[in-house]
C-alpha cells in the first residue's frame, strides 16, 4: 500500500506543525477545537514577536537618547555652548555626520536590510557586464594558453552568505568522514576506545579559536608553494575539526551499545564482521548518530563566524568583522542583519537535519 | 549417540563475591526427531540453558554436545526462535527474512533466494505484509516472522525460547498448531523452552521442568503418551492428559513452595493484637 504524501504530512514531518494550521484558517477548514490549538500556535508565537520587535525599539530608543545626551553634553563641556546646540541640531536633523552610534532599531536593520539587497543587486549587475566585457578577451587568453581574467569586484551580501554556506557544509563533510568510520571503530573495539578516549577528552573541549591556529600552523606549511589563498581550505578544516567531536562521540555510543538482541541475530544467522556493520550495527546507530551529525552541524554553523573573522575568509563572519572594523552609520544594523540570517540559517538547517533523519531512522518504539 | 546431549552443565556469572549461580548439574539428553519442551518458572535461567544450546554462551564447566560435536559457536544447523521475536526494525518481513536465506545458503541465486524467502512468508500465512516492517505488524505477526526466519534456513533442530509468551491466548493457540504442522512435516528435532504447562504437554514429547535458580537444575521428566495429532479441546477429557498435568503442576507447585519456605525463613512479623472494637461498630 502506498501512502500519499500530503503538504500536512511533509509540514508535520519537517516540524512545521503550525502552517498546517494556518492553511486550514485559509480554507475555512478550522473546527472550533481547533481555535484553541491556532491560538497557540499561531497567534502566540506570533504576538511574542511584535512583543520582541516593540522591547526592542524601546530599548534602541533609550540608548540612542543616552548616546546623544552624551555627544550633546561632551560638546558643551569641550567646546561651550554654542557647539552644544549645534551638535543637537546636527543629531535632531538626521544628518549622517553626527549620528549615535548605538543598537540600531527594528527599522534602521530593515532598511539595512533592504540596502544590503539592492547592494547584491548592482554587485550582480556589474559582475554580468564585467563578463560580458572580457568575455572575447577570455576566449583569447585561454586559446593562447594564459589564465582567464576573472571578476575580482567586493562580494556582496548574499555572495558572502553562499560562501558561508560552502566553507559550513565543507567541514561538516569533513567531520563526517573523519568522525563516523573512527566512531565506529571505537565503538567495536574496546581496545581502540581506551587507546582514543585521551585525545576525544582532551581535544574535544578545545576552542575553535585554537583549532584555527593548528590549522593553520599546519596547512601554511604544507601549503608554502601554492600561490592559492588558502584561508577556504584553513577556514573548513578548522570547521571540521570544531564540529566532528558530537559526531565521533555519539557515533562511537551508538555502536557500542547496539541492542544485544540483533547482535544475538547477527551470531545466530552466522553474518561476517562486515555485514554484521553494516546490516545490524550501522542501521541500529543510525538514530544516535544522527544526533550527533545535527550537533556536528549546527556547531560547524556556529564556530564558521569566528573561524572566518580569523582566517580573513570571506563570508559571514568576515563581513560582520569588517562592517564592525569600518563604523560606518549603518555598519551596527548590517551586522544585527548578518546575525539575523546566521540564526534563520542555523535554524533551517536543523530542520533539514531533522528531516533527514525522520527519513532514514526507523522508530526506535517499533523496535523489537 | 544422543543427538544433543548436555553433560554436567554448570554456569555462572560473574567471579569471587559477585559470583550468581545460574544453572548446575544440568544432564538433558535429546534423540533426533524428538520435541522436548523445558517448562520452568520466569527467572529460572531457562534463556541461558537455551543460549548454552545454541552457542551463544558457553558453559562455565561441563559440555554441550551437538550429535557428538562440541558446540563452540553458533550453528545454521540450530535454528532459533527468540523470546522477543528479535526482528530488525529496519528491514521489511522480507528483508529480514532474506538477510537469514541468503546466510544460510550462499550459493544461490538472488531468484532462489527470494523464492525461498517468498515460500516461507507464505507458509506463515504472511504473503500481503511482506513488504511491511515489523513495527507495523501485531505481537502475533512479529512472531510468525521470527518463526519463518528460523526455518528457512532449514535447521536440523529448532530451539524455541518462549516463543509465544508475549500473545495472547488465541494467537498463541494458532501459532502452536502451525510449528506442530512444520515440526511434523519434516520431523525436525525440537526444543521448546516455556512457561506454561499445558503448552508443554499440547506440543512436546517429553516435559522436564527446571527448578528455579540460583543454581538451577533438571527435575524429574515427563513422559507425554498422547497420540498426535493432539486436539486442544479433546485432551481436556483425555485422563492421561490430566494426570500429566496435575503431576507436572504439583511438582512445580512443590518447588514453588519451597523456594517460598526458603525466601520467608528470615521475616519476623511482630506481634500485633487487635484493639477492642466493642463500640466502634454500634
Amino acid at each position: 500500500m502506498k501512502q500519499s504524501i500530503t503538504l500536512e504530512k511533509v509540514s508535520k514531518f519537517m516540524g512545521f506543525g503550525f502552517l498546517t494550521t494556518l492553511k486550514d484558517l485559509f480554507t475555512g477548514k478550522l473546527e472550533k477545537e481547533d481555535f484553541i490549538n491556532f491560538l497557540r500556535k499561531v497567534v502566540v508565537p506570533l504576538a511574542s514577536i511584535l512583543l520582541f520587535i516593540g522591547l526592542w525599539q524601546l530599548g534602541a530608543e533609550a540608548l540612542y537618547n543616552r548616546e546623544a545626551e552624551y555627544k550633546i553634553q561632551t560638546a558643551l563641556t569641550d567646546q561651550g555652548p554654542e557647539a552644544a546646540e549645534a551638535m543637537k541640531a546636527c543629531i535632531a536633523s538626521g544628518d549622517v555626520s553626527c549620528q549615535p552610534n548605538t543598537l540600531p532599531s527594528p527599522g534602521q536593520v530593515w532598511d539595512s536590510y533592504q540596502s544590503l539587497l539592492r547592494d547584491h543587486q548592482i554587485i550582480r549587475a556589474d559582475k554580468a557586464a564585467f563578463i560580458e566585457k572580457t568575455a572575447a578577451l577570455n576566449e583569447k587568453r585561454i586559446a593562447a594558453g594564459k589564465d582567464p581574467i576573472t571578476y575580482t569586484g567586493r562580494p556582496s551580501f548574499i555572495d558572502q552568505i553562499v560562501m558561508s554556506l560552502k566553507t559550513v557544509f565543507a567541514g561538516f563533510l569533513l567531520a563526517l568522514f573523519i568522525a563516523i568510520p573512527i566512531g565506529i571503530l571505537i565503538g567495536l573495539s574496546p581496545t581502540l576506545k581506551s587507546a582514543f578516549n585521551w585525545f576525544i577528552q582532551i581535544f574535544k573541549p578545545v576552542s575553535p579559536v585554537v583549532w584555527y591556529l593548528l590549522v593553520f600552523m599546519i596547512v601554511k606549511t604544507i601549503l608554502i608553494d601554492s600561490t592559492e589563498d588558502s584561508s577556504f581550505i584553513i577556514s573548513f578544516i578548522s570547521v571540521g575539526f570544531c564540529s566532528m567531536w558530537a559526531t565521533l562521540v555519539n557515533t562511537a555510543m551508538g555502536v557500542a551499545s547496539v541492542d544485544k538482541d540483533y547482535i544475538n541475530v547477527a551470531k545466530v544467522l552466522k553474518l561476517g564482521p562486515v555485514q554484521k556493520v553494516f546490516k545490524v550495527i550501522l542501521p541500529s546507530s543510525l538514530p544516535l548518530i544522527f544526533t550527533g551529525l545535527k550537533i556536528t552541524l549546527s556547531v560547524a554553523w556556529m564556530v564558521l563566524i569566528a573561524i572566518e573573522l580569523l582566517a580573513q575568509s570571506p563570508g559571514l563572519g568576515l563581513f560582520v568583522w569588517e562592517e564592525f572594523q569600518n563604523g560606518a552609520n549603518d555598519s551596527n544594523s548590517k551586522i544585527i542583519v548578518a546575525m539575523f540570517v546566521i540564526g534563520i540559517i542555523g535554524f533551517l538547517l536543523d530542520r533539514i537535519m531533522l528531516t533527514i533523519q525522520n527519513w532514514v531512522s526507523f522508530n526506535k518504539s517499533e523496535a523489537i | 549417540m544422543a543427538y544433543l546431549e548436555l553433560n554436567n552443565i554448570y554456569k555462572s556469572y560473574g567471579q569471587g563475591d559477585a559470583e550468581t549461580e545460574v544453572l548446575s548439574n544440568i544432564n538433558l539428553t535429546i534423540e533426533e526427531g524428538e520435541f522436548v519442551a523445558i517448562v520452568g518458572f520466569t527467572g529460572s535461567g531457562k534463556t541461558t540453558l537455551v543460549n548454552l544450546i545454541n552457542g551463544l554462551i558457553q558453559p562455565t564447566s561441563g559440555e554441550v554436545l551437538f550429535k557428538g560435536e562440541p558446540v563452540v559457536g553458533t550453528s545454521h544447523e540450530r535454528g532459533v526462535i527468540f523470546q522477543n521475536y528479535s526482528l530488525l526494525p529496519w528491514l521489511t518481513v522480507g528483508q529480514n527474512i532474506y538477510m537469514a536465506v541468503k546466510e544460510a545458503f550462499p550459493k544461490k541465486t538472488k531468484v532462489e533466494l527470494n523464492e525461498i524467502v517468498k515460500d516461507y512468508v507464505d507458509m506463515v500465512g504472511l504473503s500481503h505484509a511482506i513488504n511491511k516492517r515489523p513495527g507495523e505488524l501485531s505481537g502475533g505477526m512479529r512472531q510468525r516472522v521470527a518463526v519463518a526466519r528460523a526455518l528457512s534456513m532449514k535447521p536440523e533442530m529448532i530451539i524455541m525460547d518462549e516463543p509465544l509468551g508475549a500473545l495472547d491466548a488465541l494467537t498463541r493457540g494458532n501459532l502452536q498448531d502451525e510449528i506442530l504442522n512444520i515440526w511434523g512435516k519434516d520431523k525436525r528435532t525440537a526444543l521448546l523452552i516455556t512457561n506454561d504447562v499445558d503448552e508443554g504437554i499440547y506440543m512436546a514429547d517429553r516435559i522436564i521442568p527446571l527448578k528455579p535458580g540460583p543454581k538451577a537444575t533438571l527435575g524429574p521428566e515427563f513422559k507425554i503418551d498422547i497420540e498426535r495429532p493432539r486436539d486442544k479441546t479433546e485432551m481436556n477429557d483425555n485422563t492421561n492428559f490430566k494426570e500429566t498435568r496435575n503431576a507436572i503442576i504439583e511438582y512445580l507447585m512443590e518447588i514453588g513452595n519451597d523456594r517460598k519456605a526458603e525466601a520467608q525463613e528470615a521475616i519476623v512479623l511482630p506481634e500485633l493484637e487487635p484493639k477492642s472494637f466493642v463500640g466502634r461498630f454500634n
